[in-house]
């Protein structure tokens, strides 16, 4: 065999790839993508890939994508997440050698993270924001594409590793010196690094985006103290990312020299300094968590008043609140590493302002549930997620002031305690508010209901597998139980809890099954929504009908008052909204452009060949990134006119238009 | 009639059954955290306590208004409840639950602080300087040099009781932290860094640490014994330890510094220069920086001018 082909082998096949349940994947992967193909050419679905998905510029199918996308992360991430629990029912197993465990886990977080929650939240500003502001698109709507593919391809990145050269297995942390040549030399945290950068960029400028939109898109008369409560998220949750994602792209690209490029930013040897990733990572991870729920307060303050037929409590103060918690929040990161000697000066301060972040999250719970109070309250599946966040999260609070009582953390620093209390947050605030948020707007993505009976039996699988799960992890912090361990001995009292633990993995596991059964279900059979207002909503999305047309509002609406579609409803105004043919315009729209698209795969390609240092690879895709931005930035042709008459036809087979 | 099960000899075995079972479901001793045996992880209880009763009040709280809220207002044919579709301020409920937590952390706030600082600096009882311990994470064990008594153990302390011990913890290795659980809070080993750790175990007995911070494959062998025994006795460890035990050659040294994990060991000396000489300064009792003076026969205390 020529030389290169065993080199190539070895380089992209490592005997860490060639687990045998990774093999069966590999099979798994290579007839589905086969499968794919041929589905694909046989119904001649290929231009229709190309011209409806892959160059769309559309919010709502950039959502779509952006849906799917998290969906099948969350399968990914979900699947790590059983083997991890899997290995630690029993003292002593290997169910998994040390280091596939040490890979799973740290997939299992980077891709909840940034894979799964993420996207998922984008997915949701896609789907709504533009409706809610009485909008036809985003700010940007290149840019928005842009920021699809660039994530995309990162997880595309990402994900690759497990069968192509070795994951990552620093966690999803990756602290230094561990992530350093000297105890890392494979390729794995090239990939972690690389993918990352990549998505970031993505994330940043989705950061951007919506920043813009909700700034300067809104419709005549919504003012700031007008808009929805999840467009005030929204605008909030844009603003942290523009400031948080810069640290994490800096310690990432650093640590990525002294991987690539030889520099000693963090290295054990030649004087680096592991800590400044800490601080630079945290300075990025705390802003990041609140990125992860602020959307979802938004979510949940949408569906409380939908389903309780009243008006949210208390908006004056739920807008002071998001807005304390986006200032507070790059105020606290020092919390994840007190008892890394800061002193205690430092670690009194950081203490003090982690538990006054907890004052306006605080504010909000009480606010949702005055909200409920006096109101007539439907438990439909997007309430019932709603109404599981509550105590589900005011306890993830609780535990997390615990942990920033300093001394206190001291001991359950890096335990199952600290476990148990950032998945207390995390699935009962992200999860359950991304799921609520899914179910309440499907009619309006899709067009049709997700069937609530098979929706709720998800929902109490969830919900009950959650505290089976979680419960016994803060009673194996109490015993001293640290995390990321592979295994651990018997005869310290962990054994009992972890099973119990692992049972309620399986029963989330069943609760996935069932989430899945009920979208493929409804796609095929569900009720349709003729009304474009299923719930009585009380924001503009709900006006039009669904699924909504590509220029979304025929005539830009005018907003009176908070909530407007509620308060037109209420003054018997909805014909407002039936158009005479004359206010029908032409409408300027994006135009599809492949450029996104292509720019997403030449940072792949760049991503590539950095991971495994090929550099001609890593030009051709430089190559191509420039090639793209250069086109795209004197590619003036960028909109087309949807002319009037279109409109009114389209509107007039929907029933809208008058005469 | 009894069963025969119950019969002499076997019905003196069901207390200590029950008992052993308890134990193995963990109501006993296994909650560590719970259960410490030195003043740090006392006062690290005590906070923890203060904070999951004033947690718990506001969970109380919360719970109380969410479910009669529920409860009450569910959209059923026949709920009289009132309905107020446009209430939607009230200006004094809502200053109320501004207050309400306020109240409770600044409850919490105050002895979190005033802990912080206290344990910050090792109580020097009169005369009498803490027992110091070099402690180096390698990968993946734990090397423990004794500066003042010369001698060095691997995975295994030996501390004498009713004495602080000063931890001066590093690395040569990925972190790590360097954490007993029953006698206190955790502290990170990090390269290139020595941070400070005191612990006091107040009952013989033989504890557990451990690491937590992951730092790679043997990252979950990094188990320790640490055994707390009277001043009597560990002195009488020293003197048979370097009477006894082999020396730590610069060869042993080097196959430590292997990664692998290893059993637990003792050395009657170990070679000068494996612990970083300069610490960066910290605070030992308060009141200003000290440097730990090392020389053949002791090591002292010197106090730094602040600059
Ligand atoms: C009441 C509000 C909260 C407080 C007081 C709080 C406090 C803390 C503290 C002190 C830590 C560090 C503990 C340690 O490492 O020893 C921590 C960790 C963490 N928290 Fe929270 N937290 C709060 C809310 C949240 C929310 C809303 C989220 C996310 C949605 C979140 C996600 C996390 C995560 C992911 C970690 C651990 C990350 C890691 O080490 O891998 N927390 N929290
Ligand atoms: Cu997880
Ligand atoms: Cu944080």
């Amino acid at each position: 065999m020529p030389s290169f082909v065993t080199y190539l082998i070895h380089t992209l096949f490592p005997p860490t790839v060639r687990f045998p349940d990774i093999l069966l994947i590999d099979a798994g992967l290579v007839l589905g993508g086969l499968g794919l193909i041929g589905f694909l050419t046989k119904t001649h679905r290929w231009g229709w890939l190309w011209r409806e998905w892959l160059t769309t510029v559309d919010h709502k199918k950039i959502a779509v994508m952006y849906l799917i996308s998290a969906i099948v992360m969350l399968f990914r991430g979900g699947i790590d997440a059983e083997m991890l629990r899997a290995q630690l029912a029993m003292p002593s197993v290997h169910f998994m050698p040390a280091i596939q465990y040490d890979e799973v886990f740290t997939t299992h977080g980077t891709i909840m993270i940034f894979f799964m929650a993420m996207p998922f939240i984008f997915a949701l500003f896609n789907a709504v924001v533009p409706l809610m502001i009485g909008a036809r698109d985003v700010a940007f709507p290149r840019v928005n594409a842009m920021s699809f593919w660039l994530f995309a391809f990162g997880a595309i990145l990402f994900n690759i590793s497990f069968i192509i050269g070795g994951s990552p297995d620093a966690g999803w942390t990756a602290y230094p010196p561990y992530t350093g040549l000297a105890f890392n030399p494979g390729p794995g945290e090239n990939y972690y690094f690389l993918s990352l950068l990549i998505a970031g960029m993505g994330t940043t400028m989705t950061g951007i985006n919506f920043l813009v939109t909700t700034i300067r898109m809104r419709a005549p008369g919504m003012t700031l103290m007008k808009m929805p409560m999840f467009v005030w998220t929204t605008m909030v949750t844009s603003a942290l990312i523009l400031f948080a994602f810069p640290p994490l792209t800096v310690a990432l690209a650093m640590s990525l020299f002294d991987r690539l490029f030889g520099s000693s930013f963090f290295t054990l040897t030649r004087g680096g300094m592991p800590m400044m990733y800490v601080n630079l990572f945290w300075l990025f991870g705390h802003p990041e968590v609140y990125i992860l729920v602020l959307p979802l307060f938004g979510v949940f303050s949408e569906v409380v008043a939908t389903y309780s037929k009243k008006a949210l409590f208390g908006y004056p103060m739920m807008v002071v609140s998001v807005l304390a918690i986006m200032f507070l929040s790059y105020g606290t990161w020092v919390h994840h590493f007190f008892t890394m000697g800061a002193g205690p000066a430092v670690n009194a301060f950081f203490g003090l302002s982690t538990m006054l972040i907890a004052i306006p999250t605080g504010v909000k719970i009480f606010n949702w549930i005055f909200t409920m109070w006096g109101g007539r309250i439907q438990m439909t599946t997007a309430m019932l997620y709603q109404m599981a966040f509550i105590p589900t999260f005011v306890i993830g609070g609780a535990s997390g002031v615990m942990l920033a009582v300093v001394p206190a953390d001291y001991q359950l620093h890096n335990t199952y305690f600290l476990i148990a209390h950032f998945h207390n947050v995390i699935i009962g605030g992200t999860l359950f508010g991304l799921l609520s948020g899914m179910y309440y707007w499907w009619p309006k993505m899709f067009g049709m209901k997700l069937n609530e009976r098979q929706g709720k039996v998800a929902f109490w699988l969830f919900f009950i597998g959650f505290w089976i799960t979680f419960t016994p992890q803060y009673l194996l912090g109490l015993k001293g139980m640290t995390r990321r361990l592979y295994t651990y001995p018997a005869g310290l009292g962990w054994h009992e809890l972890n099973v119990i633990s692992t049972v309620g993995a399986w029963i989330m596991g069943a609760g996935f099954v069932a989430l899945v059964y009920n979208v493929v279900w409804s796609l095929l059979y569900g009720e349709r929504d003729v009304t474009g207002d299923p719930w009585d909503g009380r924001t503009l999305e709900w006006s039009l009908p669904s699924p909504v047309p590509e220029y979304n509002f025929a005539r830009i609406p005018v907003v009176h008052e908070r909530d407007a579609w509620w308060a037109m409803k209420q003054k018997g105004q909805t014909m407002a909204h039936a158009l005479r043919p004359e206010d029908v315009h032409d409408i300027e729209m994006p135009k599809n452009t492949p450029i996104p698209f292509l720019l997403g795969v030449s940072f792949f390609v760049l991503g590539f060949g950095m991971t495994f240092k090929w550099w001609p690879i890593a030009i051709v895709g430089i190559l191509g990134v420039i090639a793209c931005l250069l086109f795209s930035g004197f590619d003036y042709d960028d909109h087309h006119h949807l002319e009037a008459d279109v409109v009114r036809q389209t509107e007039a087979s929907l029933g809208r238009l008058q005469g | 009639m009894r069963p025969a099960f119950f019969k002499r000899p076997y019905r003196k075995l069901i207390p200590l059954a029950l008992v052993a079972g308890l134990m193995s479901t963990g109501c006993g001793q296994q909650y560590v955290l719970l259960h410490p045996v030195g003043p740090v992880g006392e006062q690290e209880l005590h906070l923890m306590e203060l904070a999951a009763i004033a947690m718990g009040i506001v969970i109380v709280v919360v719970f109380t208004l969410y479910f009669y809220a529920i409860i009450r207002f569910r959209d059923k044919p026949g709920n009289t409840a009132p309905y107020r579709p446009d209430w939607h301020t009230s200006k004094w409920l809502e200053i109320l639950w501004w207050v309400l937590p306020a109240v409770l952390l600044t409850v919490i706030a105050i002895p979190t602080v005033q802990t912080t600082f206290a344990l910050a600096h090792v109580p020097k009882p009169k005369g009498k300087d803490p027992v110091v311990i070099d402690v180096t994470s390698l990968t993946w064990k734990w090397l423990f040099e004794y500066p003042g008594q010369h001698v060095a153990t691997v995975n295994q302390l030996v501390i004498p009781t009713g004495k602080p011990v000063l931890f001066e913890l590093t690395a040569d290795s990925p972190m790590n932290t360097f954490w007993v659980p029953a006698l206190g809070g955790m502290e990170y080993t990090m390269p290139n860094r020595v941070l400070p750790l005191w612990l006091e175990a107040n009952k013989p007995g033989t504890y557990i640490g451990l690491s937590g911070q992951y730092s790679g494959t043997g990252f979950a062998k990094m188990f320790f014994h640490v055994k707390a025994v009277s001043p009597a006795a560990f002195n009488a460890w020293v003197a048979a330890t370097r009477k006894t035990a082999s020396p730590m050659t610069m060869t042993v040294y080097d196959q430590l510094l292997k990664h692998n994990t290893t059993g637990e060991a003792i050395y009657s000396s170990y070679p000068q220069d494996t612990f970083p000489t300069v610490a960066n300064g910290f605070t030992l009792t308060g009141s200003g920086m000290y440097m730990v003076m090392r020389d053949k026969n002791d090591i002292s205390y010197m106090p730094m001018q602040n600059p």
